[in-house]
């Protein structure tokens, strides 16, 4: 089925260079990075780390948030999703292969990655983390791969698929959860201490995610002939609009424990990042720009007539996303990290090569998600008006 | 039995294998030296003949020394022991720095004569200090 | 049998992941090997063994910045750890690595909040370092084991060989002991101690309480050039021994202990007169 990735319009080939175009320069800043040291970053002995890690935190939320289409489809019988779920599978490969390109560019010694599992460590929940992502890659690949051929083929799947797809959906819990338990663990960091910390991240996956399916479907039915119909959108719509609204009730819960008791270690890193500590105010403006845009999109998911609108919906997704991005993959690692274990305000900010080499993993991953959506609408466009038993 | 793409499909084969052959024709007639590690440091020429006896034989640690040093540095860094008793119960104290470069202080005629010549390159020295090696006379 | 191009591809497929999940089998062995065989490896018998090395800071025997400057520079020097400097002279916060360094009292315990604490108190000095502590926090997230606690005295430990760089320790140690090297550190060395490697770009390193020196009967260097009971050194198992006496009989506070870290670093309150 990959051959239908190789064939393609102008626009389809010109999107795919400009994405190649943004990977290969990622791929020479991190040849000078690999070189330098990561001193090429912002990162510092205070803040050690950064926009690596925060772009890998939310993706794992992205990745995650497959399930929120294989749970209704397979689980449920929600026939309305069977045209979308491959676009979920999809998009969470995608995702975990940019989590692990984000984890490789952030290590000091990535030629030693091959330790993790030369001396396995189960105390740590990082050697756990790496686990479950890449048995959540095998999983995806596996499943998007099976359920896909057998479309093309126009067949049920074969059934021995049924239990990993049964398997992925706590599965895709997980890999969340473990990568909320990187920080929530923690004694030092208070910022982070939290056991609300696992819910935040899941229910920020379960709004960020389909608000992006939301988007990249829209996008599939207006570049190509595949569509997926208004029904899975305004579903996905709706669970987008549960998710946001657990999100923000979660990071008020937060807002709360930490203001009402008034505890100095919790107050700190929030006031940093809304207010500014100790002269230093480089995230205030990105905070409350993600405050404001959750919540205006909550406002508009909310409201039913703006949810039904396919216009406003793109809209609120889009705004959504930019604030889930803005938190989860920025905001959320530098607060736990300012202040530092003895009370000093260092702050960060990423570097040129830091950010290319940023935008060129993000150009990685939309290059393999064009690629696998370019099979996936082939065939769908292929076996368009054949219905598919499940 | 037809070939189809036959034009596209011989091309990319001889361009593969021109590729791949690249580091034999590459170093047709190009003169490798056997390599001679040397042994004519002070410390070791300070030894009596008899004396110049490395850790272990010559014989196993030409093929041994790299898991003999990976051996030495877990018992040194993780279980904290720092003595070794070699195959004739003579004591020696595990440590590249201290111990092997005492004697073979010329890294570039001993250690990289037969790296540069089997194109190895351990990365040992990025943190264990090689001695500066003098001018000789 | 004729073969179409997709069970060729899934043939080719099969057998290359067998291939190299072999070799890598095979590989990881040979990775591992067999280790020494343990009657060949002794420890030296000069060495100093404890079951749980501590240390007690008296603050009060430290008087002049020259104390301070001798005590952390014999660290520095003897583990060659790079001084970075920005071209004015002011310390490269970005870059640093320091094993042991000063802090004020303020920053050093900022659990103890007094806003009418007397501004010298405030400013007072205080030796900082790795706790070694009894349940560290970095020991636990090491997805490696690469840092890790020895087993026959309670020494938290690097191993830089086997680090990955990931700065998991970094994020979890709750006293901001551990320094990473950002990028090669070898030009930044001031002087080259040749009987103690350096590190290289990519690892994380802190202070090991200078496993070899005790190894070969000597004291830690920091307790050796700090001033006469300035930095007491012992074993705070052995009910014997000086730490052990001052722990028990004296006011001693330590960094954050409510984090249930354990550490094992006391800051004596009152200074010792029985240096």
């Amino acid at each position: 089925m990959l051959e239908k990735a190789l064939v393609g319009s102008k626009k389809y080939w010109a999107w795919v260079f400009f994405l190649g175009l943004l990977a290969v320069s990622g791929c020479y800043y991190y040849y000078r990075q690999f070189n330098y040291g990561l001193g090429l970053t912002g990162l510092s002995r205070d803040v050690s780390w950064g926009l690596y890690i925060g772009q890998f935190t939310f993706l794992v939320g992205v990745a995650a948030s497959a399930v929120m289409l294989v749970i209704p489809y397979y689980l449920h019988d929600y026939k309305k999703f069977s045209k979308v779920v491959i676009l979920g599978e999809f998009l969470a490969i995608s995702a975990v292969l940019m989590c692990m390109l984000f984890i490789m560019a952030d290590m000091g010694q990535p030629m030693r990655f091959m330790n993790i599992m030369l001396h396995p460590t189960p105390n740590s929940v990082m050697f756990w983390d790496f686990l479950v992502l890449a048995g959540y890659l095998a999983l995806n690949l596996l499943i998007g791969w099976v359920t896909l051929g057998a479309d093309r083929k126009g067949v049920p799947p074969p059934k021995w698929i049924k239990p990993f797809i049964y398997l992925s959906v706590p599965w895709a819990v997980s890999i969340h959860t473990v990568t909320a338990f990187l920080y929530a663990g923690l004694p030092g960091r208070h910022f982070w201490l939290s056991a609300i910390m696992a819910a935040r991240f899941l229910a920020s996956a379960f709004a960020g995610g389909p608000a992006l399916l939301i988007i990249l479907a829209l996008l599939v039915r207006k570049l190509t002939k595949f569509d997926p119909g208004k029904e899975p959108i305004q579903a996905l719509g709706k669970i987008v609009a549960y998710a946001m609204f657990l999100n923000v009730f979660f990071l008020g819960l937060e807002f709360f424990t930490a203001f009402y008791s008034n505890i100095p270690g919790h107050m700190e890193s929030f006031v940093y990042l809304y207010k500014g500590l100790e002269g230093h105010h480089e995230l205030v403006p990105l905070m409350w720009a993600s405050s404001v845009f959750a919540a205006v999109s909550l406002f508009m998911l909310l409201f039913t007539s703006l949810r039904k609108n396919e216009g406003t919906l793109a809209l609120a997704c889009v705004l959504l996303f930019a604030s889930l991005w803005i938190d989860k993959g920025f905001g959320l690692i530098i607060g736990g990290f300012v202040p530092n274990m003895l009370n000093e305000v260092r702050t960060y900010w990423p570097t040129r090569p830091e950010s290319v080499i940023t935008a060129g993993i993000w150009a990685i991953g939309f290059l393999v998600l064009t690629l696998l959506y370019k099979v996936a609408v082939s065939v769908r466009e292929d076996t368009a008006g054949i219905e598919i038993e499940h | 039995m037809k070939l189809y793409n036959g034009g596209k499909i011989l091309t990319g084969l001889i361009i593969f294998v021109a590729i791949a052959t690249f580091p034999i024709y590459y170093n047709i007639g190009k003169v490798n030296a056997k390599p001679e590690p040397k042994l004519d440091t002070p410390a070791i020429q300070q030894m009596a003949e008899s004396e110049r006896k490395c850790v272990e034989s010559k014989a196993y640690m030409r093929a041994e020394h790299m898991q003999l040093l990976n051996n030495w540095r877990d018992s040194v860094v993780r279980d904290g022991n720092r003595q070794f008793i070699n195959s004739t119960n003579k004591h020696y104290n595990m440590s590249l720095q201290n111990e092997c470069l005492r004697c073979h202080s010329n890294k570039k005629k001993f250690c990289d004569e037969c790296h540069n010549y089997m194109a190895v390159k351990p990365y040992c020295f990025d943190c264990h200090i090689a001695p500066k090696e003098e001018q000789k006379s | 049998m004729s073969m179409d191009r997709r069970e060729f591809l899934k043939m080719a497929g099969i057998s290359s992941i067998l291939g190299l999940g072999v070799s890598a089998a095979a590989t990881a062995q040979n990775i591992l090997g067999q280790g020494i065989a343990p009657d060949k490896v002794i420890t030296n018998p000069e060495a100093l063994t404890a079951k749980h090395w501590a240390m007690v800071v008296d603050m009060s025997k430290f008087k002049t910045d020259e104390d301070f400057q001798k005590t952390i520079s014999a660290c520095h020097t003897t583990h060659n750890v790079p001084d970075f400097k920005n071209p004015d002279g002011s310390v490269n916060l970005k870059d640093e690595i320091k094993w042991i360094w000063k802090e004020t009292y303020e920053h050093a315990f900022p659990e103890e909040d007094n806003p009418y604490m007397d501004e010298k108190l405030k400013e007072m000095p205080f030796l900082v370092l790795c706790n070694h502590c009894e349940k560290p926090a970095c020991v636990r997230v090491c997805p490696t084991q690469a840092t890790f606690k020895r087993p026959q005295d309670g020494i938290v430990m690097m191993d830089m060989h086997r680090c990955i760089g990931c700065r998991f320790c970094m994020a979890a140690c709750p006293y901001g002991a551990r320094s990473f090297n950002w990028r090669d550190p070898r030009p930044f060395i001031k002087n080259e101690n040749k009987e103690y490697p350096t590190r290289t770009k990519g690892v994380v390193e802190k202070c090991t309480f200078c496993t070899e020196r005790l190894a070969f009967g000597k004291m830690p260097a920091c307790v050796e050039a700090a001033p006469k009971g300035g930095l007491l050194f012992g074993d705070l198992a052995d009910k014997n021994s000086e730490v052990r006496k001052i722990v028990e009989t004296r006011y001693t506070i330590r960094r954050k202990p409510n984090l249930g870290t354990g550490p094992s670093v006391y800051y004596l309150i009152g200074g010792n007169e029985h240096a």
